[in-house]
């Protein structure tokens, strides 16, 4: 039986637009704009879309890095304890920080370069309870033997480390804490393709020793397809489809989805589709289309797509859940 | 795949890590290149010796530099009167390296203690944001537009001429540059991801800013520090000329310019400014070297 282990309903996170003179607040980034999203144990979610889409906004709302504005992100125990963490006191999130961490895209600026790696990782043990420096420093050793690296290269600087490099020094912060999900917000997306390749491996080793949940938030959809047990895809801050991975590739619902899907290199010259050209940029999250979201760049669009927005709806296909927001899809939805 | 061959691979990248000589610490590394500024390194030097001159002053001169000698009235220089005397017989040379003490101690200790009051404040403010920003930033425009003579003019008619009055105007007026530099910095540096991390472990405003972070925001501020020296002591000098600064009893390089304002001593006895005007001249210039060559050891553009 699937457990979940994140409920996020109806999640917004609407940064305010200051200009002139006084900083009146003019507008809101609309950068998560209503997310309802069920993450399982055990499971790898993707997280795709187009850059500026709000995903990496969305994890780090989960992590109560930015406030959410509006809507609840439920965390359940192992125990089924359901505990709502937008509404806790900062001091009641700790328990729960230890449980959720993140890792984060940019290798240069993840990491303090004033500190040691040992000097910059030592603070949050110390803050849960590892009071002997000994202690720190197994943990520590240990972390960065599981990700391929020395244990003496915690006493080293990070302008010392490549780029490979310092992003497992960050997966070590991440798991520094034996956290249950990790929020890997496009870890690789900066690193050279070969290296790539050797990260990912490195995170799905670590997913089966350590039980991990990931949340792995990428622009590529590429590389998601064997990795991710189930894909979401997003677009201004809304998630538009919703499924396993290999029905996002096989049987794609959402016109968004199919352009991204479209846009993936494919080494075999047959099985090249055509691919669709989205036109025009993302829409400003500040002032969103009418209707649905997409409708300015969807080459499916129709008249009603200019007035009525599209909601997520429940379909399958397969036999697997797939939730997309189309007005066009012809399938039977389930209630 | 299997894993033994993905255990190759990454063998395969350790190895290629593990000869790439690793570079010596970053701290050596800024060291080395302060040491390449050749202005700087002078700089330094001549820093140095004139501030071990004037701690050390009791043991360079055989004179009292307050202690009045009529028989020697304004002797020129000579090898017992190295920069001359005084219209009192007082030895210019002694008064030059005690004045040394009090003039760098005000300007050293003014910009010190304005760059802890500047930190303190802007390092919290920048960090946190919100209402206590838009207020520490108003209230840094408020002490920042109002002109310091006038301030000055305004606490020695109230409380009167002293060395602590001058020194706590100068920190009023030159916190707020300080708070804006570590404000700034630390409005960028937050957005890091280094930060967000350490935000995701919920550790307090108070190491983050303070312990981690700060480190990232201070060399833009020592730089910060030297130049505010230098301004602080030429301010002192200039105040002191006119007779605000300091009480004149106490010997500072301003209050032994001061003699200059006569016209007699201006065009007849040169020895009695002309030194102390040149050590001013020479010490403010050094301190500027020595900024100038921290600036650019320490301008992250040019580390690679
Ligand atoms: N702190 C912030 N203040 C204002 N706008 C923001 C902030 N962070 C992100 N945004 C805006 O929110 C939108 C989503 O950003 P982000 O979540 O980073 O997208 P993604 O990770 O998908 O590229 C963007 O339009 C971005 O400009
Ligand atoms: S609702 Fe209309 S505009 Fe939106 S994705 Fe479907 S077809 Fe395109
Ligand atoms: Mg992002």
């Amino acid at each position: 039986m699937k457990k979940e282990i994140l409920k996020l309903r109806g999640v917004k996170v609407h940064f305010p637009v200051k200009a002139g003179v006084f900083n009146r607040v003019v507008g809101h980034v609309l950068a998560v704009d209503g997310v309802d999203l069920d993450i399982f144990r055990g499971e790898v979610l993707g997280l795709a879309g187009e850059s500026g889409c709000g995903k990496t906004t969305l994890g780090k709302a989960i992590l109560r890095l930015v406030e959410p504005t509006d809507g609840e992100v439920k965390y359940i125990s192992q125990d089924d304890d359901e505990i709502e963490l937008t509404s806790l006191e900062k001091k009641d999130m700790d328990p729960f920080r230890k449980k959720l961490q993140i890792v984060f895209q940019d290798p240069h600026s993840s990491l303090n370069p004033s500190f040691t790696i040992f000097g910059s990782l030592q603070d949050p043990l110390k803050k849960f309870g590892i009071k002997s420096k000994e202690e720190r420093r197994k943990i520590i050793g240990d972390l960065l033997e599981a990700v391929n690296m020395r244990r003496e290269y915690m006493d080293r600087y990070p302008h010392e480390f490549s780029g490979g490099q310092r992003q497992r020094i960050g997966i070590v912060r991440a798991l520094c804490l034996e956290p249950e999900l990790i929020v890997c917000d496009e870890a690789v997306s900066a690193l050279d393709v070969s290296i790539q390749a050797q990260v990912l491996k490195l995170l799905m080793q670590l997913k089966k020793e350590k039980n991990l949940t990931y949340l792995f938030i990428t622009h590529d959809l590429s590389v998601t397809e064997y990795l991710c047990d189930r894909i979401a895809v997003m677009y201004l801050g809304r998630i538009v489809e919703l499924c396993a991975s290999e029905d996002l590739y096989n049987n794609t619902l959402h016109p968004y989805s199919e352009a991204l899907i479209s846009a993936i290199p494919v080494a075999d010259l047959d099985k090249q589709t055509k691919r669709i050209v989205l036109e025009g940029d993302v829409p400003s999250p500040v002032n969103p289309p009418k209707g649905c979201p997409f409708h300015p760049r969807c080459p499916k669009a129709t008249d009603i797509c200019k007035t009525e927005v599209p909601t997520l709806k429940k379909y399958s296909t397969n036999g697997n859940e797939h939730y997309a927001s189309c007005h066009l899809i012809d399938l039977p939805e389930i209630s | 795949m299997a894993k033994s061959s993905l255990d190759k691979k990454f063998d395969q990248i350790r190895k290629r890590e593990e000869e790439k000589t690793f570079s010596t610490k970053k701290r050596s590394r800024i060291v080395n290149k302060f040491l390449n500024n050749r202005l700087a390194v002078l700089g330094l030097i001549i820093f140095t010796i004139i501030i071990l001159a004037s701690i050390f002053a009791p043991l360079l001169s055989p004179y009292d530099p307050m202690r009045v000698d009529l028989r020697s009235m304004r002797q020129p220089p000579s090898f017992d009167h190295w920069f001359g005397t005084d219209s009192t017989g007082r030895d210019v040379f002694t008064r030059v390296l005690f004045g040394g003490r009090v003039s760098i101690f005000i300007g050293l200790g003014s910009a010190i203690l304005s760059a802890v009051v500047g930190i303190a404040v802007g390092c919290y403010a920048g960090y946190k944001g919100g209402w206590i920003d838009v207020i520490a930033l108003r209230i840094s425009e408020i002490f920042m537009s109002f002109p310091q003579i006038i301030l000055v003019l305004l606490l020695v008619s109230i409380t009167g001429q002293s060395l602590f009055n001058l020194m706590a105007i100068f920190i009023l007026t030159g916190w707020g540059g300080m708070y804006r530099l570590a404000r700034a910095r630390m409005l960028s540096l937050r957005e890091e991801e280094y930060v967000q991390a350490l935000r995701s472990f919920g550790l307090s405003t108070f190491t983050i800013c303070y312990k981690h972070m700060l480190p990232n925001a201070l060399s833009p501020i020592m730089v910060n520090i030297t130049l505010s020296t230098a301004m602080f002591i030429l301010t002192e000098a200039g105040l002191s000329f006119l007779g605000l600064g300091v009480p004149l009893n106490i010997p500072t390089w301003g209050n032994i310019l001061n003699v200059a304002q006569d016209i007699l001593i201006l065009q007849n006895y040169w020895w009695m400014w002309g030194p102390v005007g040149i050590v001013i001249s020479v010490f403010v210039l050094c301190v500027n070297f020595i900024g100038d060559g921290l600036r650019d050891s320490t301008d992250p553009s040019q580390q690679g």
